[in-house]
């Protein structure tokens, strides 16, 4: 990850603190937030006496904190501008949903303020306070609580944020995420924190991840070892030793992931930008996305994938999917197959071969039997014919079939040349491929055969 | 035709060489129904027989043997009809294929199962024109043979009932391949679910008339079905998993259907009904027989349908609030039926009937608790009535059947079987010039005197069941045949005192194609003769217990009446001479012979092996192991079904006696 990722995610990162807190305050119920940072709180050098009082009645010094509180969040976003404004001219070439998102990211932090302000006073009215009295936590210690995290986010709060982060969701990443897991949340852009990984680090087969620059390691120590680079924090013996699970607090930030491939919907310079969920994520989307498919399923030798994990679930399945359709897709449902059908024009279900072998078997031709499991049944009273007929063209005159001299040959000549396959010079459809598992009855495919085969019989009769 | 031959003989140029073939077709065109007919006129001479070959478009021959030979004499065959064929192969359908191509338009295969998926396929490709298939009771046609059918691409009506190897597959071929359907029947089709009929309603957009009858489908078909544009005639007779949410959940109804039948349907009640013709204001013909109980909350349901003409709610139970609500209906029906409904009284009928005056046809069979109010309260208030169905309506006085007579002039239609009627009554009916059904089998109360009203009072008579109305003799037979030259159909059986002489006089009725006379002891084989050599259009004959009936009467049967399909000679005096004389008619196809003493097997065996068009032979199981083996397998494989019955000799009962042990049977 170059300098400039990092910067970026920093902004963000920034901004995502900023947000949340307002956030916090009007969406969640007050219990929540009063619940939800334990650990920063005891990381954090606030005055603690303020976060077990009991609702004071106007408490000069608690406003003069806030107040204060206030005044240096619009001295950071001031910051921030400038900050934009300093890199506008490095990032020129950068597109307009990065202005956009500037933009949309000052706003917020300016709403976050004068929501704060407008708290912070409406903790003076007698009625907005009896009513918060009700729930433990009051503005007066939120206001309390929000100086820290502010004044101190680009130390301490990096450190929560991977502490939490690495603790938790090592049993996640090792149960299959499907990349698509997160299509129904509906998070604000700039509501989270976006990663993006290289592409040599998404193929590189790691299994541990930086969760602050994104950076793949094989060993869990090596990881730790990077870690230090991100800070001192993470030099302390604690942070180094092995991670024991403890049931860490829910992380501050979120963190989502963008896809390096350009122009890709997982790319966050795409218009309808989708982040992806986690790491794994982005490894699987990755790969069976702009990857080549170079696992081949040793059973059916067609379908191709490109996370192995893909191959072997379908190689439980392979040979078990019976619902196949006209186009050669087969599908382990068939709800799946009908919907598909439903979907696609032309496409027809198709019926398994053997059936037809056995449907045939029940008319008391033996050459019907023979010309089914050469070309699917059709013709098996033209049998010469019928080899024609699958090679030929839909459009091919049916005269020009019967001037041919193959189509006097006997069944046994046919069958020869039917195996041979050279004698035909005409081009055969996939499905006419005897050898192929996917030998089963085109409706489609065989349209013109009969047809050349019943005026062949016509003529054979005059 | 007899005229035209006499021109001919008489004048030694022929005229019809002056007219063109266009002339003559359209002269055929004008030519009745009746096939014989036209084949008289084939047979009047060489020019007149290349003509009709020309011109005939529909054949329904009785076996695939002859089929090439058939088409090649006729060119033009566009509706093919092999209903009549049991074991229609491959190759034939090879024959026709090669034969008709582009021609053909419409195939009847049902009632075989010896074709197969490739023999469909050839058909389907071939004949590019087909529009119409039948394929019902193809009961080893599989998903192959679905998608073969699939391959006619220009077919508008398919009929699969009774396709129980058919899959979702199958019909997920035919939906994507045949675009134009509008109609398909996928009755007792068990094995098509919801995946099938959705596909048919997503992919066939022209689809007027759909049948879903017992098949195992649920919801989930459901919207996708109600949004086709053009359905006008739905059945879902016999669809368990419908019931009162799938309807609750659409948003909206079908507009365009006319007719909806959801008999059997238990799942459905008020509610469901409700939600469904919310929606489809435009209903014309509802059928719920056999369903939930017909309330005042299920009849209110009805009030959306502003179109409604016709109902049935045959068994049905029916509350008298339900019956009164249907009654204030604002639609004014002209149908009907409430057949076999538990809970018809004279109040909720009559509510029915004074409100709907229009009514046309009225069923009221079974319902027992109906008097002399309710006939009083119809015959007033529906004087248009033309089919009126009444049999056992046990409570009605043989009074109350005179108005009838008196104030429904116009009834074509009339079934009072097991009812008072006396003759009285009959003499009040025969006021019905229209009348062509008559139905009155087990009148006890009726006798000659009436039936010769009815024969002078009604010409247009087709149809006569005199079944067990035991005073009937032959005087009464006689008026009959002697007033109803159009007479079609005849049942006398068990009436015990006919004899021969009703017989001479009804061969006056040469239309005669369906005659029983099952008990009637004292017929003999002259009487049958007579029959034979005058109703030459005979197709069923039962004279199963005429006990006087041999091999006398067999062979003028088997010389003249070439029409016959069915025969029962089940404990006549019948041998083998008679029934092997009988092997010349080549039509015969339904043959029961149960305790005929004078069969041996040997006879047996020649008179099977030669009636070669057979497809049913009912017959003692004591001849299973005496006949040969390969005969029996012989007869399999040409298609013909032998049913093995034990059942044990059964005495005649006194008539009387017999009609107490029914009344006793009924609650």
């Amino acid at each position: 990850m170059d300098i400039k990722e990092g910067l970026c995610a920093d902004i963000w990162q920034n901004q995502q603190k900023w947000q949340d807190t307002p956030m916090l305050e009007y969406d969640a119920p007050f219990q929540e937030f009063s619940r939800q940072p334990p650990q920063t709180q005891t990381l954090l050098p606030c005055n603690p006496s303020n976060q077990t009082n009991k609702v004071q009645d106007w408490d000069p010094s608690a406003m003069l904190n806030n107040l204060s509180f206030l005044e240096q969040k619009i001295h950071q976003l001031q910051d921030l501008v400038h900050l934009i404004v300093g890199r506008r001219g490095q990032v020129l070439g950068r597109s307009n949903e990065l202005v956009a998102q500037q933009q949309q990211l000052i706003t917020a932090d300016l709403t976050s303020i004068i929501v704060q302000l407008i708290s912070t006073a409406g903790s003076l009215l007698p009625s907005v306070k009896q009513t918060l009295s009700a729930a433990p936590p009051s503005f007066g210690q939120f206001g309390v609580q929000f100086p820290p995290v502010g004044v101190q986010q680009h130390n301490t709060s990096n450190q929560i944020n991977c502490r939490t982060e690495q603790n938790h969701p090592v049993e996640e990443h090792e149960s299959k995420d499907e990349e698509d897991a997160d299509e129904g949340e509906n998070l604000p852009p700039g509501s989270y924190e976006i990663l993006q990984l290289e592409k040599e680090e998404i193929l590189a087969p790691h299994t541990h991840f930086c969760t602050i620059c994104g950076k793949g390691f094989k060993r869990d120590a090596n990881l730790r070892m990077h870690m230090r680079g991100h800070g001192d924090e993470y030099k302390s013996p604690a942070a180094l030793a092995k991670p024991h699970k403890e049931s860490g607090p829910e992380p501050m930030l979120i963190k989502r992931y963008s896809c390096p491939y350009g122009g890709c919907k997982r790319n966050k310079e795409h218009k309808k930008f989708q982040p992806l969920k986690t790491i794994l994520c982005v490894k699987n989307h990755y790969k069976r996305t702009h990857c080549d498919k170079s696992y081949i399923c040793s059973r059916c030798n067609t379908k191709k994938f490109s996370v192995i994990a893909d191959l072997k679930t379908h190689e439980k399945h392979c040979g078990k999917d019976k619902w196949l359709c006209s186009c050669g897709t087969t599908f382990s449902r068939k709800d799946k197959l009908f919907g598909h059908i439903s979907l696609f024009q032309g496409h027809t279900p198709a019926i398994p071969l053997d059936e037809h072998k056995g449907l045939t078997g029940a008319s008391d031709r033996r050459e019907g039997n023979e010309a089914t499991s050469t070309v699917g049944s059709i013709n098996f009273n033209f049998g010469p014919n019928a080899s024609m007929g699958t090679g030929m063209p839909t459009d091919m005159d049916a005269k020009g079939s019967t001037d041919d001299p193959t189509g006097f040959f006997s069944p046994m000549n046919f069958d020869t040349c039917t195996f041979e396959g050279g004698f035909n010079e005409f081009p055969r459809p996939p499905f006419d491929d005897t050898e192929s598992t996917f030998s089963f009855l085109i409706p489609g495919s065989c349209n013109y055969s009969p047809k050349t085969g019943g005026d062949m019989g016509l003529n054979a009769l005059k | 035709m007899k005229n035209q031959k006499q021109q001919r003989i008489s004048q030694t140029t022929n005229h019809f060489d002056l007219l063109s073939e266009e002339i003559v077709f359209t002269i055929l065109d004008l030519l009745g129904e009746n096939p014989i007919d036209k084949k008289s006129f084939s047979l009047a001479c060489k020019s007149f027989y290349v003509i009709e070959s020309k011109h005939r478009k529909n054949l329904r021959p009785l076996r695939q043997e002859p089929l090439s030979g058939i088409l090649t004499r006729y060119p033009n065959i566009t509706h093919l009809d092999l209903g009549l064929c049991p074991r229609v192969t491959d190759s034939s359908l090879t024959t026709i294929s090669n034969l008709c191509e582009s021609t053909l338009r419409s195939i009847d295969l049902s009632r075989s199962v010896a074709f197969t998926g490739s023999g469909l396929l050839r058909l389907a490709v071939n004949c590019r024109n087909l529009v119409e298939i039948d394929v019902s009771n193809a009961t080893n046609l599989k998903d192959a043979g679905a998608a073969a059918l699939a391959e006619a691409k220009n077919l508008e009506k398919l009929w699969m009932g009774r396709c129980k190897l058919v899959t979702d597959m199958g019909v997920g071929c035919i939906a994507v391949g045949c675009k134009n359907l509008k109609l398909i029947s996928l009755k007792w089709c068990l094995g098509v679910g919801d995946f099938g009929v959705g596909l048919i309603a997503v992919k066939c957009k022209e689809i007027r008339s759909l049948d879903l009858s017992y098949l195992p489908i649920t919801d989930k078909c459901l919207p996708s079905i109600l949004k086709l544009q053009h359905l006008e005639d739905l059945v879902l007779e016999g669809c368990f998993g419908i019931d009162d949410d799938s309807f609750a959940a659409l948003k909206h109804g079908c507009k365009s259907l006319k007719a909806l039948d959801m008999s059997s349907c238990q799942n459905i009640s008020y509610l469901g009904l409700s939600s469904l013709t919310s929606g489809t204001g435009g209903l014309q013909q509802l059928t719920l027989a056999y369903g939930s109980p017909v309330t005042l909350a299920l009849a209110d349901g009805l009030k959306k349908l502003s179109m409604l003409q016709s109902i049935k709610l045959d068994g049905c139970v029916v509350t008298c609030a339900g019956l009164k609500a249907i009654g204030n209906l604002c639609v004014s029906l002209t149908e009907l039926s409430l057949s076999k409904c538990l809970g018809v009284t004279d109040e909720g009928l009559s509510s029915v009937v004074t409100k709907h005056r229009e009514l046309r046809r009225l069923d009221i069979t079974c319902c027992r608790e109906i008097t002399d109010v309710s006939i009083a309260h119809i015959t007033n208030s529906c004087t248009n009535l033309t089919s009126l169905r009444m049999e056992s309506c046990t409570l009605v006085p043989r009074e109350a059947f005179v108005l009838i007579g008196q104030r429904c002039p116009i009834l074509e239609e009339l079934d009072l079987t097991d009812n008072e009627i006396d003759d009285e009554g009959l003499k009040s009916i025969s006021r019905c010039p229209n009348l062509s059904v008559l139905k009155l089998g087990i009148c006890l109360n009726i006798t000659d005197e009436g039936l010769t009203h009815v024969g002078m009072g009604c010409p247009k008579l087709a149809e006569l069941d005199l079944y067990r109305s035991v005073e009937i003799t032959d005087s009464g037979v006689s008026a009959i045949a002697c007033g109803c030259p159009n007479l079609e159909m005849v049942n006398i059986a068990y009436c015990k005192d006919i004899t021969d002489s009703s017989l001479m006089s009804l061969s006056k009725c040469s239309r005669l194609n369906t005659f029983e006379s099952r008990g009637c002891p004292l017929i003999t084989s002259l009487g049958l003769a007579a029959i034979a050599v005058r109703c030459r259009q005979l197709a069923k004959l039962d004279i199963k217990k005429c006990h006087n009936v041999n091999d006398v009467g067999m062979l003028p049967l088997a010389h003249f009446s070439q029409n016959l399909r069915q025969i029962n000679l089940s404990y006549s005096s019948v041998t083998d001479v008679g029934l092997l004389s009988l092997a010349s008619i080549s039509c015969l196809q339904s043959l029961t012979i149960l305790h005929v003493k004078g069969l041996t097997p040997s006879g047996l065996a020649a008179a099977l092996l030669a009636c070669g068009g057979l497809t049913k032979v009912k017959l003692q199981a004591s001849f299973k192991y005496l006949l040969p083996q390969p005969l029996l397998k012989y007869l399999e494989a040409r298609g013909c079904v032998l049913h093995w019955r034990d059942k044990v000799f059964q005495a005649e009962l006194d008539p009387k006696c017999w009609k107490l042990q029914l009344e006793d049977m009924v609650p």
